[in-house]
Formats: C-alpha cells, structure tokens, sequence
C-alpha cells in the first residue's frame, strides 16, 4: 500500500478521540461540547474507514456513512435545543444547568 | 517517488487534523471553533481518500463541512455574543482530572493498537478498482445494508421533526410570556 499502514491511521483516530474527550470534559459551553462530540465521532469514522480498508470490507465505510446520518440528526436536535435554551434566556452553560438534578 | 509524496500529503494532513482538533478544543471564540472543526473535516477527507474511502471522503465535505458547519456557524451568529464561552468550567483539579482522563484513553488505545493488534494489521487485504467507489457503496446500501438505509432515513425525518418541534414549543411559550 502507498503511503502509511493503516497503525498509523488509529493512532490519529485515537488522539483526536482525545482531543474530543477533553473538549467535552473541559468546555462549558454546550455549543464547544457539540462540536468537540463531533471530533469524536469522525475520530470512529477513520478507524471503521481504516478497518475497512484492512479488511477488504465495505462495510466499515458503510457504517462510517451511518454515523455520518446520525451526527447529522444530532446537530439539529443539539442546536435546537441550543436555540431553545438561548430563547428561554438561560446561561449557556453546561455546568449551570441543573433543573433536572435530583 | 509516489510514495514519499503520498507520506508528505499524508503526514500533512495527519499533522492539520490534530492541530485543528486542538484548535476547536482550545480556542474561546467560538467562530474559530467551527472554522476549525471544518479544516479538522476537510484534512480528514484527505485521510479518507488515502485509505481508498473515495464516496466518504465526497460525503465527509458536502454533508459535514458544507451541511453541518453551516448550521453551526448560523446558529453562532444568530447567538450572537451570548455563543461567547469562557474558556473552561470547574476547579483547576477537574480541568486537570479531565486532561489525564483523556491521555488515559489515548495511552490505553495506543497501547491496544500498536501492541496488541499492530502485526495483524499491517498487511492489508488486495482490494480492487471498485473499493469504496459510489457504485460500490450504493449497491451494498442496497442489497446487503437496506435495513440500516431505511433505518437511517427515519432518523433524519424524526430529528427534522424534532428540530422543528423544539423551535415552535419555545416561540409559543415567548408568546404566552409575552401577552401575560
């Protein structure tokens, strides 16, 4: 194969899983937290592309299509939810959120 | 000679993902943020397209970098200052607690890929013209994936739905505060 074996791909995959982790843990607000999720779920997007691709198999690729579908449905509900929180005049803060605390 | 420029375009690209990755993490306006997030999708495209994924690396620009950031980037401006975020939440313990979270995922993953699971993958299967070209991909989403095609097309349809619910319910209820 041209270029680099496919280690080397999740092991970017695996940091940028990180760098997702720690944008989520680290931010407050809910809009950094979306889009660091989103690193997260692109950093298992190259691991099924690079899987797939180890194995011969589409069907990493088909699944890496999947949660392409369903990042796509968690922006908009995430950002509607956004939107609603800003309309409701609440701070748009991840920590100050606590109605629902029991 | 192709290959030392397949290594450059590759490291290249490697080295832009993290870099951006960190960027969207780290950055306190949050326009840079998501412009960053879409070089992070674009240099992941070029990943894509290195590992033969040519149809997801065409979906990763148009549906991620196109569709999806600019949603982002119109719900940023329409937020206007109030998408301002300060940098991080919680005691200096927690930020640090939650950075050796991470490196402990990353340390655990490296040590599963590079260790354990290294040898077996690093001769890859012969693969031929049609590997993860459209045609390709489209035959399987329909005859061996149909299920998760049709599947997916309903959550799109129930998160439109939901999107739409979640912005009328708010306006209603800024209307009701409004005549009271």
């Amino acid at each position: 194969m041209l270029g680099p074996d496919i280690p080397w791909y999740l092991v970017v995959s695996a940091i940028l899983f990180a760098i997702g982790i720690s944008g989520v843990l680290l931010r407050r607000s809910p809009l950094i937290v979306l889009l660091s999720l989103e690193i997260m779920l692109n950093a298992a997007n190259l691991a099924f592309v690079g899987f797939s691709r180890v194995f011969g198999e589409l069907d990493g690729q088909i699944f890496a299509l999947s949660v392409m579908a369903v990042a796509a449905a968690e922006v908009c509900v995430g950002l509607g939810l956004i939107v609603a929180m800003a309309r409701r005049h609440l701070t748009l803060d991840v920590d100050e959120l606590t109605e629902l605390r029991g | 000679m192709g290959n030392v420029l397949v290594w450059v375009i590759w490291l290249l690209a490697a080295a832009a993902c993290v870099a951006t990755g960190l960027r969207v993490v780290t950055a306190s306006n949050p326009f840079s943020s998501a412009l960053s997030l879409i070089g992070n999708l674009a240099s992941l495209a070029v990943l894509y397209l290195l590992a033969s994924g040519e149809f997801v690396a065409a979906a990763q620009v148009l549906v991620y970098a196109g569709a999806v950031m600019v949603m982002f980037l119109f719900v940023i401006a329409y937020l206007g200052g109030r998408a301002d975020a300060p940098w991080a939440g919680g005691t200096r313990f927690i930020q640090a607690a939650s950075v050796v979270a991470a490196a402990a995922v990353l340390a655990v993953t490296l040590v599963a890929v590079l260790l354990d699971a290294g040898d077996r993958l690093s001769d890859e299967a012969d693969i031929d013209r049609a590997f993860g070209t459209p045609a390709e991909i489209g035959r399987l989403f329909l005859t061996d994936h149909l299920l998760a095609f049709e599947i997916t097309s309903i959550v799109l349809l129930v998160a439109a739905i939901g999107g739409v619910v979640l912005g009328m319910r708010s306006e209603a209820e800024d209307d009701a505060e409004a005549q009271s």
